[in-house]
């Protein structure tokens, strides 16, 4: 267990939720870089693991991180560690005492918490864990309400729920720190929100992906399949400033068939703007517009800071272009308003990425991130079908599993160069910046795999809705 | 919508070739007040057509005092800031047309969120 700076470098425990494991990395790292730190080595890094040792940071990085995560539930200065309770106990003994007596002072309180990981104990075993640590000389009161510093033995049992050791793998001593932000999650639910769509996006992966886009105060956010917004909450719930666009008219009205239970038809006022004005950031709130991704209205600049979206694949909503395959005739009348309705066509998925990264290549800041979802066939994924691009640097790739044969992958870019003209020629070379054609047939290999399970034909197949939500 | 999306937009008409700015023809405009936040409004400031912004709130009537070039040190400056805060998140065009300068097409607004949809044979 040698480390990088041995005893002279302040340790740090970050203990991390259970629930999406694949996003947890990366979002840390995002949250460390906004304040200008590296992660350093991850060696410590388990990918399962719900405990992580960082390193090389003080404790404010730590502390801004946390203002941030919905990954992290807690973290700890670490006072010591080890796999047995004397190896704990020296490693505790070892640690300078000038770090640990501020917090031992006769005047202050404190208290003591145990947690375990996939074992759950008794009370009097817990007394006797705390009691265990009497070699620490604690001086202040035991106040279990609101003490001024609280420690928290924590002892991992490992992974597997159906063989759980008598002893931990692995136990913790540290002083807490500070919480993460997983209460976002409830306070966020879209089971609460005023305004919601068929596939709006559950708040704690919102959150996750403004903080994989590194999205922060002062910023302007773009999502181009804004939907109801759910990402445009998460973003704006950071001080970002918010716009979106969607082609559909309706949703981005607020009008027309409800996707709750039991409401048919949407209340007046169901729009993005009041789901922000719900979690008090209207302020916030730039604007939406009607408008089709595949024809950008935005004119040159590198306008936003950040660009997160959750683009239609298919499969609950449709993917719609304008335009039309047929040969085009004259609308009857001229284009007085709203009366016509332009004709849409399919969106091809690869034709979407392609826009999307090229979108983003323009228009980000130097420096930006472009956060998106990547739905794969699992059994042909691989790496290589990952678009990139001449002007912008893969950062992460995520899986959050769907099925047994797909998932979505969360990709996170960054804009490192400012494109040029010979980006284009660049792009014509390599195939790997020509869109990847096989995601055109997603929509078709997600529902054989469906009809192969219930052993049904494609009678199976589910309508297709004209929703498109964010 | 606010005069900050208006300075973005362009118009996306197939073979215009000079589209920027959109015209704005409002037939009813509202002022929604908003939280005041400098350091957001000083980091627009470079990023805007400033002459587009100008235009586009004398047309409205709420140009205020505001010159035609930005002045220099805005981020010092409050009173600059607050003015060009009010013109840029403020100012809202509920209802109206953004025109294209070139073809002529017209973009209506309604409730406020300008429907950009173009028909199937104008792109």
């Amino acid at each position: 267990m040698a480390l990088h700076c041995g005893k002279t470098c302040r340790q740090y425990l970050l203990h991390l939720a259970h629930d999406n494991v694949d996003f947890r990395l990366a979002e840390i790292r995002s949250l460390l870089s906004l304040v200008g730190r590296q992660c350093g080595p991850t060696e410590t890094f388990n990918e399962r693991s719900p405990f992580w040792r960082l390193h090389g940071l003080s404790e404010d990085d730590v502390k801004s991180v946390m203002a941030r995560t919905v990954c992290a539930k807690s973290a700890f200065e670490l006072w010591g560690y080890g796999r047995t309770v004397s190896e704990l106990k020296s490693s505790v003994l070892e640690y300078p005492k000038e770090r640990m007596m501020p917090f031992l002072q006769q005047e202050s309180t404190y208290k003591i918490n145990v947690y375990t990981f996939n074992k759950t104990l008794v009370f009097k075993d817990r007394i006797e864990k705390i009691d265990a640590l009497d070699f620490l000389p604690f001086q202040g009161k035991v106040n279990l309400k609101d003490p001024d510093h609280t420690f928290c033995l924590l002892e991992d049992y490992g992974l597997d729920p159906n063989n759980i050791p008598d002893e931990p793998f692995y136990m913790y001593f540290g002083r807490f720190i500070a919480d993460g932000q997983r209460e976002l999650i409830r306070s966020h639910s879209v089971k609460k929100r005023h305004f919601i769509g068929n596939t709006s996006m559950d708040a704690g992966l919102s959150f996750i992906m403004a903080n994989h886009g590194k999205v922060k105060a002062h910023d302007l956010v773009y999502d181009p399949f804004v939907g109801t917004g759910s990402l445009l909450v998460a973003c704006s719930h950071f001080g970002a400033y918010v716009c979106g666009t969607d082609i559909d008219y309706n949703t981005i009205h607020g009008v027309g068939k409800a996707s709750r239970k039991n409401q048919k038809w949407r209340g007046p006022d169901e729009n993005i703007r009041a789901n922000l004005r719900q979690y008090g950031t209207e302020c916030f709130y730039v604007d939406v517009m009607v408008s089709d991704a595949s024809k950008p209205v935005w004119r040159k600049g590198a306008l936003f800071d950040a660009i997160i979206t959750d683009p239609p694949y298919g499969i609950r909503e449709s993917t719609r272009k304008t335009g039309s395959h047929k040969e085009i005739t004259t609308p009857p009348e001229s284009f007085a308003g709203e009366n016509h309705v332009p004709v849409s066509m399919e969106y091809h998925l690869s034709d979407i990425f392609a826009d999307l990264l090229n979108f983003a290549a323009h228009h980000l800041v130097m420096g930006g991130r472009l956060v998106y979802w990547l739905p794969v066939y699992r059994p042909e994924y691989c790496e290589e079908m990952v678009p990139l691009h001449p002007c912008l640097t893969l950062i992460s790739n995520c899986e959050q599993t769907l099925s047994s044969h797909t998932s979505r992958r969360l990709i996170t870019m960054e804009k490192t160069k400012e494109p040029e003209k010979a980006d284009v020629l660049a792009q014509l070379a390599d195939p790997r910046f020509n869109p990847y054609q096989g995601h055109n047939s997603f929509r078709e290999k997600y529902f054989s795999g469906i009809t192969k399970k219930n052993g049904k034909g494609s009678g199976k197949e589910p309508h297709r809705t004209k929703e498109n939500d964010g | 919508m606010k005069l900050l999306t208006h300075n973005m937009l362009t118009s996306h008409v197939k073979g215009v070739t000079n589209g920027y700015p959109l015209l704005i023809k409002a037939t009813e405009v509202k002022v929604n007040e908003v939280e005041f936040n400098p350091q957001f409004v000083s980091r627009m400031i470079p990023k805007l057509e400033w002459s587009a912004l100008i235009h586009a709130a004398e047309g409205l009537g709420y140009r205020q005092d505001l010159p035609s070039t930005p002045v220099s040190n805005y981020e010092n400056n409050d009173d600059f800031l607050h003015k060009v805060h009010r013109v840029l998140l403020e100012v809202e065009v509920i209802e109206g047309t953004l025109q294209c300068p070139e073809s002529g097409r017209e973009f209506p607004i309604t409730r406020g969120v300008p429907n950009m949809l173009l028909n199937e044979d104008e792109s």
